[in-house]
């Protein structure tokens, strides 16, 4: 049941065109979506147009793709349930942009609603100057709209995206966490075959309210994950959020938090593990917009074979947010002389009083510490995979829930033997 | 069973040794003494096989093995050790584990089973306490945060669970307080024995008032300038290397 469509961005338009009436929400929004995305296009597929935000990181590759729109067989339901971690905790799952009650266990704690059935645009990611959103936004049929009342502690909740091959879909997810209310929301994303992943993420944080958000980013090495995540953060509210991305022809996770109350905390940590032709791009934007709060951007990067990351942070400081601690750290270490890394931090402050600082490292595996555990008997294959471990250990340590760490620990392990293999 | 024959290398073209002949037969320990500069730590690193040196002339054995042409973990699974002048520091790598992984490697390699988690951890509690050493530091990451004394502890409680045939101590004695220098000691002399030999480089002869060597080297332009027994030490502690170097030559 395929039916297939042209490919790049006129794919995409003309099929916005076929199902503009069926889409849920406001047809308004949609088209106003669909004129941005036209004006626009892919960022960096067509020749000649660069925009600065797309640096190093373009969607050629993308646009050559075609995809179909499959309905994905019941079939599939067992082979995604043997790819689901094996915990006890509330999930909600979609199979190519579609929620699955079959496969979800839904919250007792979160209210939780489909973007299919209440279908709103938010007021934090808009269309214009973001050519993804408008994509998302002109296409979205799907996602998850998860709230937690006022002080209450949801727990663990998994948000899982699962696709087959040559789906494209645009899920959009909005979560919102009342005053004092506290989640853990471990996000992962799998897959087979080529597909294009383009999800939009709202998250507001209230005053008090702490969300700790995890991402697994393992899809297939064929396919095109292009996150855009947009977070309010309130006073003395926390959005700590930690990336692992593994898989992923092409991947860029996009994320901007807004912290708008004093004493807001926000992490924007992560970790990039790149082997062959793939390409990932972490982009983090942090506007501190009151005084006293705090952030922090630290992503590790482990590249292989002819991988490529890109790194771009920017924190931007606002005249009234005195006292701001703000901190950035990207570094990289190249397992090959085909490996490449870009990094571009970018501060820009009009406050007098904060703290910002920003730094960059790149390397290879130390040839002491190499020599060093070769000395004692260790071969030099396992030498280096002790070496690289360590590298990830110490990013990984940001994420301190026991349960979502062991997940993310046993993606890194599946990644060590997938490159063994 | 360490041979050494006309042994010199280089590094960037700079030659360092310059002709080494030394033998250290099976159960006895030397000491090796010499000046800065001439060539001590060269000779360990070339022994257990640092890429930076380049062997340009002479042979090294072990047991009758090439040792210049093997890995530097076939060197340490053949038996040999180094215990590093400088040990390194190993971020995000716990000790214990470091340790499990490197006996268990060596154990393979020899054909001999694998210690598992418990068995290893009993082992190690045992040695740590034997050498007075804390027991978080099988805990904490390898020699980070370690004072210079635990580094040097640290390479000797590796040494003693390695439990080498040939164990190569590199200045281990530098920067060690007399407390610490008698632990190393104590170290060193319990694993003496029959089928134990070591070489012990040092620049004072403070270190070989606890570990009395069967003989000692003196070391200078990259050259055996003399040998001797214990009383070599002494004599180079009263007339100093120049003095003694002058009359070698």
């Amino acid at each position: 049941m395929t039916a297939a469509v042209r490919s790049g961005a006129d794919g995409f338009l003309a099929r916005y065109d076929a199902l503009r009436d069926l889409l849920p929400g406001d047809p308004r929004e949609r088209a106003a979506a669909a004129e941005a995305f036209r004006r626009t296009g892919l960022p960096g597929a067509s020749a000649g147009r660069r925009e600065e935000a797309w640096k190093y990181t373009g969607l050629r590759p993308l646009a050559d793709a075609s995809f179909a729109q499959s309905v994905s067989p019941t079939s599939a339901h067992s082979q995604i349930r043997a790819r689901l971690p094996q915990i006890e905790v509330p999930r909600i799952v979609f199979i190519d942009g579609m929620f699955s009650r079959e496969l979800s266990i839904v919250p007792p704690a979160v209210h939780f609603a489909r973007f299919a059935g209440r279908a709103e645009f938010g007021s934090i990611a808009r269309p214009d100057g973001q050519p993804l959103v408008a994509l998302n936004t002109m296409l979205a049929e799907d996602g998850a709209i998860l709230e937690v009342p006022a002080g209450a502690d949801a727990g663990l909740l998994i948000l899982v995206s699962a696709a087959t091959d040559r789906a494209a879909f645009h899920p959009r997810h909005v979560v919102r966490l009342a005053p004092g209310a506290r989640l853990t929301l471990l996000d992962l994303a799998f897959g087979d075959g080529s597909y294009l992943h383009n999800p939009v993420f709202e998250v507001t944080v209230a005053a008090d309210a702490a969300l700790t958000h995890v991402r697994l980013q393992n899809e297939s090495t064929s396919a095109f994950h292009l996150a855009t995540l947009y977070a309010e953060i309130d006073e003395r509210g926390t959005y700590d959020s930690f990336v692992l991305n593994l898989g992923s022809r092409i991947a860029r996770t996009e994320a901007h938090a807004r912290l708008t109350g004093e004493n807001g905390i926000t992490h924007l940590n992560g970790a990039q593990l790149l082997n062959g032709m793939q390409h990932a791009d972490f982009t983090t934007v942090v506007r501190h917009q009151a005084p006293y709060c705090a952030s922090r951007q630290t992503v590790k990067n482990v590249l292989a074979g002819r991988s490529h990351g890109v790194f771009q942070g920017r924190i931007e400081v606002a005249r009234h947010a005195q006292k701001t601690d703000g901190y950035q750290m990207n570094q990289a270490l190249l397992l090959s002389p085909d490996a490449e890394i870009d990094t571009k931090p970018e501060l820009e402050i009009f406050a007098d009083d904060v703290k910002c600082s920003h730094g960059a490292t790149v390397g290879e595996l130390d040839a002491d510490q190499l020599f060093y555990l070769r000395s004692r008997g260790i071969s030099d294959a396992e030498a280096r995979s002790i070496l690289v471990r360590a590298f990830l250990a110490e990013a990984l340590d940001a994420v301190s829930n026991e349960t979502v760490r062991e997940v993310l620990d046993q993606a890194v392990e599946g990644w060590w033997e997938k490159q063994a293999a | 069973m360490l041979e050494i024959r006309g042994l010199s290398a280089a590094i960037e073209d700079k030659p360092i040794l310059q002709g080494i002949d030394l033998t250290v037969p099976q159960g006895e320990v030397h000491a090796i003494m010499g000046p800065n500069g001439s060539g001590k730590s060269t000779l360990a690193y070339v022994l257990s096989g640092r890429e930076d040196y380049a062997v340009t002339a002479g042979s090294a054995t072990f047991d009758g093995h090439d040792l210049l042409t093997m890995e530097p973990e076939a060197r340490a699974t053949a038996g040999l050790f180094l215990a590093f002048q400088y040990p390194v520091e190993l971020p995000g790598v716990g000790n214990a584990n470091f340790l499990r992984t490197a006996l268990n490697a060596q154990r393979r390699a020899r054909g001999e089973s694998e210690l598992d988690a418990v068995q290893f951890l009993k082992l190690a509690r045992a040695e740590t306490k034997r050498l007075a050493m804390p027991e978080d530091m099988l805990r904490r990451n390898v020699n980070v945060g370690f004072s210079g004394g635990e580094k040097k502890r640290n390479e000797v409680l590796q040494m003693a669970i390695l439990r080498p045939r040939l164990a190569i101590l590199d200045e281990t004695d530098s920067g060690l307080d007399i407390d610490a220098l008698k632990i190393v000691a104590d170290g060193v002399n319990a694993l003496r024995g029959p089928d134990f030999s070591a070489l012990i480089i040092t620049h004072y002869q403070r270190l070989l008032d606890y570990i009395v060597p069967d003989h000692v080297h003196v070391l200078a332009g990259g050259r055996i300038a003399r040998s001797g027994g214990p009383e070599l030490a002494h004599e180079l502690e009263a007339k100093g290397y120049a003095g003694m170097i002058a009359e070698a030559v």
